[in-house]
């Protein structure tokens, strides 16, 4: 049995948490380059410009790539060799979070109830999933997201009917009407199968494969690319002024589902995609 | 480059044109969801507002906290049309033009072409940037709000474009359809 103390879980999700603020991975920074040197219209590529010259400064001078420093999903992945010690692994997670925000001076964005919202000033709590799996690693995954890309996300329970083409219906259509909202160039995630709940964290987990990974069944990687295509042909462009970038990504995630159903999820990412992965 | 200063009187947004790239200079307010509801609730009661609008911008941004030494922390742009329902009222009483992203309602549109105002846009996600050009910031009002309160900031050389000029010409409209009619390469073919 592998021990893991709660203290050590505390540093690692807080200082995750200001470096996925501070500095953006380096595949999405080569993708926008990429993207940058590709777009031809000349308000789009200013546009591209201006968000590289941002992530040059933030990670340079240690500030927030956004001033919307998010809600944090964390994605726990823990090896059911490995005991916790030292505290409640839930409180670890979020004292991490608190200790993050405060004093990497990143923005308090969580209010403690959502109808009466009060601002819990600490950025706590995260959303947090747990995935047992065989073996002693410990692994976390920190994802802290805006919401200006989250309010633009969709979810639909079509009919089996509807298939292949009811849901590119829907992932084009939730493109179209988030529009410049989400901070074009964004990532798109889809979910497809399992059930209402499940979709939805189908839809976030896709958002966080690696850019430029496809999906490894064929059929699922050729809708990926056709839907890539469809989005940028769409013409919104960086922050919806027209131009070819308008979806940096569009990776799918899939899960066995109900002979009566066919759920499909949509969540958007924008251009400032922040995680940040350890291992303890 | 057009340089622009504020006060932004009428005689100003007449030349600014829907697609003008500008860098703008001058004291500006800050404002989002929670501080024009009080506004507009104060204006309802027939109150005096704790700012002056007349030929004012608003900023529609909640930076996150500054660091030790620093003006501001990162302050870039929140999405616009979540303040579309107070908006008409405040161009009303002589605000003269808003800082935000994405697209607004028609009623907005409508009454920037009324009160002859405009409408910038600042680049989305681009805070860390965007924070360099603000050099003082100070609580006007609503410190209870945090992120949220009016802050006065004075600005030198903000990037902005021209979202929706005094004439009504949307660029989140004419600029994706000039791009769709006019580029020859519209899409990638990886
Ligand atoms: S959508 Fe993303 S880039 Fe845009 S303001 Fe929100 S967090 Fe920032």
């Amino acid at each position: 049995m592998r021990r893991i103390e709660c203290k050590d879980i505390i540093s690692a999700i807080k200082k995750a948490c200001m470096d996925a603020n501070y500095y953006i991975p380096e595949d999405l920074v080569s993708t926008l380059k990429k993207r940058y040197e590709e777009e031809t219209w000349p308000m789009a590529k200013n546009i591209l410009e201006r968000i590289k010259e941002n992530i040059e400064i933030a990670k340079k001078e240690e500030i927030p790539l956004c001033q919307d420093t998010g809600m944090v999903s964390v994605f726990v992945e823990i090896g059911q060799d490995v005991q916790v010690t030292g505290g409640s692994l839930e409180e670890a997670i979020n004292e991490g979070v608190r200790q993050g925000y405060m004093e990497g001076y990143l923005r308090k964005s969580v209010v403690k109830d959502p109808l009466n919202r009060i601002n819990t000033n600490d950025n706590t709590p995260a959303v947090i999933s747990y995935r047992i799996v065989p073996g002693n690693k410990f692994k976390m995954l920190i994802a802290p997201k805006g919401f200006g890309s989250e309010n633009m996300s969709r979810l639909k329970m079509l009919k089996p009917a509807d298939g292949v083409q009811g849901v590119k219906d829907f992932v084009i259509e939730t493109v179209e009407r988030a529009g410049a909202n989400p901070c074009p160039p964004i990532i798109v995630g889809v979910g497809i199968g399992g059930t209402f709940d499940k979709v939805a964290s189908l839809s976030k987990k896709a958002l966080l494969r690696p850019l430029g990974e496809r999906n490894k069944d064929e059929f699922y990687k050729d809708l990926e690319e056709e839907l890539f295509y469809k989005i940028n042909k769409l013409g919104i462009g960086p922050q919806g002024f027209g131009g070819k970038t308008t979806a940096l990504a569009v990776n799918i995630e899939t899960y066995p589902t109900h002979i009566a159903g066919l759920p499909v999820a949509v969540n958007i990412n924008c251009h400032v995609a922040r995680y940040k992965e350890v291992e303890l | 480059m057009i340089k622009l200063t504020t006060p932004l009187t009428e005689e100003k947004i007449k030349d600014l044109k829907m697609g003008d790239n500008l860098l703008l200079t001058g004291t500006i307010y800050t404002a989002r969801d929670a501080a024009h509801e009080r506004l507009i609730r104060l204006m309802e009661k027939g109150k005096k507002l704790p700012i002056e609008l007349k030929d004012q911008i608003i900023y529609y941004v909640g930076p996150s906290p500054a660091k030790p030494g620093r003006v501001i922390g990162a302050a870039g742009p929140t999405t616009s049309y979540r303040m579309d329902p107070y908006t008409p009222k405040l161009l009303d009483v002589g605000l003269k033009g808003m800082i935000g992203k994405g697209d607004r309602g028609k009623e907005v549109v409508e009454s920037i072409v009324k009160n002859k105002a405009v409408y910038f846009v600042a680049i989305g996600g681009v805070a860390a940037l965007l924070s360099k050009c603000i050099k003082e910031a100070e609580v006007v009002v609503y410190e209870d709000l945090g992120s949220e309160a009016i802050r006065r900031l004075k600005v030198e050389d903000l990037p902005l474009i021209v979202a929706i000029d005094s004439k009504g010409n949307n660029l989140y409209e004419i600029g994706r359809r000039m791009y769709l009619e006019k580029a020859e390469d519209n899409a990638y073919l990886d």
